[in-house]
């Protein structure tokens, strides 16, 4: 069997060497570039992201990441955010009072954690579905998280024949998604490319689903 | 349920090597910091931290290319402090493969300079560093230092801290002067100090020497607990540390 192939999307997010590089220790081929030919081509795409929710979509714009998200989804070919690059895949994120449209493809809003002590920084134990195919192996385990906002609410309904989405869940002062399995669409809120062993294992789970 | 207590070694590098020095004097040669960095990160170290303490900017591309490497094999949060002097700075530390940078002497001269990086980056990016001494020049007892305690500013500790945050500092490294070097344990009452006007996570640092140091300073209120020379001599490892915390009821990973 070949080595899947993941475009690492290219659009000037913060630190994305790590993404990379915990992709290959996974077991992908990787390239890191934002060319829709190439983006559209690969057997997974990632999209990192960390920063401010509008800051991201702006730079998601530019590379135009909206269309290329929506093309491959449109396709049924895997796509997986991370970090703030879930939280776009959300209607609207609101980030010190101020309300940024993403790329809408789940509904709800991304808002502050309620917690005594914020950003959410460290390693923290979710809550993942028995039939969840990114934690086989793992569900027990911590994962690194680091923000300051997230989705606390899940509102997309699914009606058969399309398979309900898998919720995982994580808490800081409140119950946030910690990740979502929804069709070709997942995302992690948490950095799997930074929770060592555990963090690769959700990665290499994820490449054996393209 | 809830966030583990993080143990972070942290590695003073100079020139590609990791140094180690009383009080910032006398500075030795302790490795190379990548091996130091892997070793670490294999006996289950939950961020690594490196200081960059090269005294030239002539030297600065070394510890880029000490990151790049680093972060190539040692797939946990890496934060890198020393001579941060811009939001261009933090753009080439993260493309070199930081997670988080530590700003310290340069927000004292350009407080501005944080909220540069907070707005550009986030502020899960950007740690404020302080170097703290006790004093009874200031109202809270504690006083700004900088050259690794050598010089004192007239900024009061805990009120610095307080402006830091709200300009954007997403989390503080707080290293006691006094208490550095000595292992002796941390200073407990600065940590208490801290976590009370702190609404983002705090890091103790200084003074860590024995097993029995580091959950006091999880009881003070600090949020994870950084040390270097006890690892670096190999006294403790960090599974060590990790032990010791779980067995004072501390979550860890």
């Amino acid at each position: 069997m070949t080595s899947p192939t993941v475009v690492v999307l290219d659009y000037g997010s913060g630190n994305v060497h790590s993404a990379v590089k915990a992709l290959e220790l996974a077991g992908a081929n990787v390239e890191l570039t934002a060319d829709r030919r190439r983006v559209a081509e690969a057997d997974g795409l990632l999209v990192p992201g960390v920063g401010a929710f509008s800051a991201v979509m702006k730079a998601l714009e530019k590379v135009n990441g909206a269309e290329m998200v929506d093309r491959r989804l449109a396709g049924g070919r895997p796509v997986l955010g991370i970090c703030v690059g879930m939280q776009i895949l959300f209607e609207h994120g609101i980030e010190r009072g101020v309300s940024t449209d993403g790329l809408g493809e789940w509904p709800g809003t991304v808002t502050d954690l309620s917690a005594p002590v914020v950003p959410h920084m460290g390693w923290n134990t979710v809550q993942a579905p028995s039939d969840s195919v990114l934690f086989n192996g793992v569900a027990q385990e911590r994962f690194y998280f680091v923000h300051s906002y997230a989705a606390q609410e899940w509102t997309l309904d699914v009606t058969p024949p399309f398979p309900q989405p898998r919720l995982t869940w994580a808490e800081h002062g409140t119950r946030f998604l910690a990740a979502v399995e929804n069709g070709p669409l997942s995302a992690t809120q948490f950095h799997p490319e930074k929770s060592g062993a555990p963090g690769i294992r959700v990665l290499s789970n994820w490449l054996a689903t393209l | 349920m809830s966030v583990a207590i993080r143990v972070i070694p942290c590695l003073d590098v100079a020139a590609g090597r990791v140094v180690k020095g009383v009080n910032f004097l006398n500075l030795r040669d302790a490795g190379d910091p990548v091996e130091l960095a892997r070793k670490y990160y294999e006996q289950g170290a939950d961020e690594i931290t490196f200081l960059d303490v090269t005294a030239t900017v002539d030297n600065r591309s070394t510890t880029y290319d000490v990151v790049r490497a680093t972060a190539e094999q040692v797939f946990i949060p890496l934060t890198v402090g020393g001579g941060v002097r811009s939001a261009e700075d933090v753009a080439r530390l993260q493309g070199a493969g930081a997670d988080k940078v530590g700003v310290n002497s340069a927000a004292i001269a350009r407080p501005e300079l944080l909220s540069e990086i907070a707005d550009r980056f986030g502020s899960q990016a950007l740690v404020l560093s302080l170097d703290l001494k006790r004093s009874k020049r200031t109202p809270s007892g504690f006083v700004v230092t900088t050259h690794g305690g050598r010089t004192e500013t007239q900024l009061d500790g805990l009120a610095w801290a307080r402006e830091a945050i709200e300009r954007g500092a997403g989390e503080l490294l707080v290293n006691s002067i006094d208490a550095d070097g000595t292992k002796a344990g941390f200073d407990l009452e600065l940590i208490t100090g801290m976590r009370q006007l702190s609404t983002v996570p705090v890091i103790a640092s200084g003074g860590a020497g024995a097993l029995e140091h580091f959950a006091p300073a999880i009881t003070a209120g600090a949020d994870a607990v950084l040390a270097a020379s006890v690892f670096h001599n190999a006294e403790l490892t960090v599974g060590d540390v990790k032990k010791a915390l779980l067995s004072s009821g501390f979550a860890v990973r």
